[in-house]
């Protein structure tokens, strides 16, 4: 079977950056990825290529045996790829069930139906009981939650997570896997950026490592922290010579 | 949860149908021809805003310059009937969808303008489309169009004798601007306007195709705005370019809703209520040639408003209903 996510050879150069050089990575269906690596190491980038924020300078972009390399984000929204941000985009005049609702009335065209939907969504995420408070008043870890319901009220085949569980306090990260696991138990598809490690090894079935624009390493989570190359990554090349 | 909601929508719409009737009635008291004039204009400023609150209020681009569709509803109109001698019942409908296919055209380049460009970028559009009415010969020019008036008519949507029908229609187009913007509020459109006002990434990245919603919610502003237009031409019998384009008829479309609650559904209409008959009131016993005080009265209102309260005058009610509510 093909995999659902696939990047081919993907450039991205900013002027005289480059932010990816020649990343290749792949997303089978069912799996939990985590895309990993230092501060500047291109995660952001790729993962914008692939919700559809900008086309790659280079290369292509394949979804469920589509190439949607040059195909906007809304669109791909419509062919399964939901999105959260690094920096939550809640609609803030809005209440955090509309919020849902814009995300349902992706596949639900009639009203009822989509409210109905979000408010599924709403349990699912833990979120029911903060239904009708503005968007606006919500503490930031319900704001991450929010952007997770609201991604995943657009049904998608994958969820791609952008640092959703940095920044947390230890309890709310801990409820924050939980609710990851529990997405692809309902056979969503997860990729999720994160830089901090402890969170998200345990979390995933597959690692990708980033470094300086390109694909280090990729594997298991328990080979990827004992990875010399890994950790020099991280620290510096002084801390890997004795592994 | 839902049930909340539905009874909610509900009520506004109990509440609408009755201050309709209420102010269908209001005729039967009111006699005086000065009073009824405010009460025309009021209910027209209330549509105009209620049309402009649908693209600017809930879709958040701001239009200083749908003088331009109201100018264009009066000139299609009223262009149409003396020269072709078609009624001004289609020329109000011709109107409406010229205005909206000029919102389009003009929204495919601007809506790429965001926050302020797009607002300077409209009050542009809006004296360059003055301009040219004001040097267009076959249109009147700056002398512009006088209406020929022969009795009173349904058909031709004329009445001399009595302001009345005039009264009735506005009152109807008040409500249907009203209507419409309810029966929106609750749609997949609605939704995806307000989601484009608030943060249109995070609206493209639900599937929401940002530059689509503009365009509809142009459209549907400029189609009710000209309507308006063309009525307006018809309640003066007269029109020139200044006195259907000029830059105040953008500006009384915005006050309104700004003052009432912008992007909400009661706000222009509650807005017009207050705003128009203050104008009206201020500018005839301050003095004829006093003109300015007007602006000058709400220019203070709208400051005080704007600090006070930013969410507008509709945000009186919910306060109080948050306060009142059990949780």
């Amino acid at each position: 079977m093909t995999p659902l996510l696939e990047t081919r050879g993907v450039w991205q150069r900013f002027g005289g950056l480059v932010a990816n050089s020649d990343v290749s990575i792949s997303v089978g269906r069912g799996e939990i990825v985590g895309l990993i690596g230092p501060n500047g190491a291109g995660k952001s980038t790729l993962f914008n290529l692939i919700a559809g924020v900008l086309p790659p300078t280079q290369g292509s972009i394949w979804f469920d045996g589509e190439d949607v390399t040059s195909m906007p984000a809304a669109e791909r929204c419509q062919r399964g790829v939901g999105r959260t941000f690094q920096v939550v985009k809640s609609f803030e005049t809005m209440t955090v069930i509309d919020n849902v609702i814009v995300g349902a009335l992706v596949r639900n065209t009639v009203m009822r139906e989509a409210r109905r939907k979000a408010h599924e969504v709403l349990e699912f995420t833990g979120l029911a009981a903060r239904a009708n408070v503005l968007a606006s008043d919500l503490v930031p870890a319900e704001k991450r939650r929010l952007e997770v319901a609201r991604a995943l009220a657009t049904e998608p085949k994958l969820l791609l997570l952008d640092e959703v569980l940095t920044g947390l306090t230890p309890t709310e990260a801990q409820t924050g896997v939980a609710l990851v696991r529990k997405v692809r138990d309902a056979g969503i598809t997860v990729l999720m950026v994160e830089h901090v490690m402890e969170i998200v090894m345990p979390l995933v079935d597959r690692a990708i490592v980033l470094d300086l624009g390109k694909v280090l390493v990729e594997g298991k989570p328990t080979e990827i922290v004992r990875d010399p190359k890994v950790i020099s990554a991280y620290l510096g090349d002084r801390h890997a010579v004795g592994a | 949860m839902d049930k909340d909601f539905a009874t909610r929508r509900r009520r506004d719409l109990i509440i609408a149908a009755v201050l309709t009737a209420l102010a269908a009635l209001a005729p039967l008291f009111i006699k005086d021809v000065y009073v009824q004039n405010i009460l025309i204009l009021t209910l027209m400023y209330a549509a105009l805003s209620q049309s402009w609150n649908i693209l600017s209020g809930y879709c958040g681009q701001i239009s200083l310059g749908h003088a331009l569709y109201f100018g264009i509803g009066a000139y299609t109109t009223e262009l149409l009937f003396t020269k072709f001698g078609v009624l001004p019942w289609f020329g109000m409908l011709a109107g409406g969808a010229v205005a909206a296919a000029i919102a389009m055209g003009l929204g495919y380049p601007f809506f790429r303008l965001r926050g302020h460009y797009f607002v300077i970028a409209t009050i542009v559009i809006a004296e360059i489309g003055l301009l040219l009415f004001q040097n267009w010969e076959w249109a009147g020019a700056a002398m512009g169009i006088t209406i020929p008036v022969r009795g009173d008519s349904w058909l031709k949507f004329q009445f001399m004798r009595s302001k009345l029908p005039y009264f009735y229609f506005a009152l109807v187009l008040c409500s249907l601007a009203w209507f419409v913007t309810w029966w929106l509020e609750d749609s997949k459109w609605g939704f995806w306007w307000r989601a484009v006002k608030d943060n249109p990434e995070a609206a493209e990245s639900l599937g929401v195709v940002v530059f689509n919603s503009k365009m509809g919610a142009a459209a549907v502003s400029a189609f009710l705005v000209a309507i308006g237009g063309a009525f307006y031409a018809q309640f003066l019998a007269y029109i020139d370019p200044e006195s259907v384009m000029g830059f105040q008829f953008s500006l009384l479309m915005a006050l309104p809703a700004v003052l009432g609650g912008i992007g909400t559904l009661w706000g222009p209409v509650l807005g017009a209520a207050i705003l128009i008959p203050m104008t009206e009131l201020t500018r005839s016993y301050i003095g004829g040639s006093g003109r300015g005080v007007d602006l000058i009265v709400y220019g203070t209102l709208i400051v005080l408003i704007s600090l006070a309260l930013p969410q507008g005058l509709v945000s009186l009610f919910s306060r109080a209903k948050r306060k009142g509510a059990t949780r």
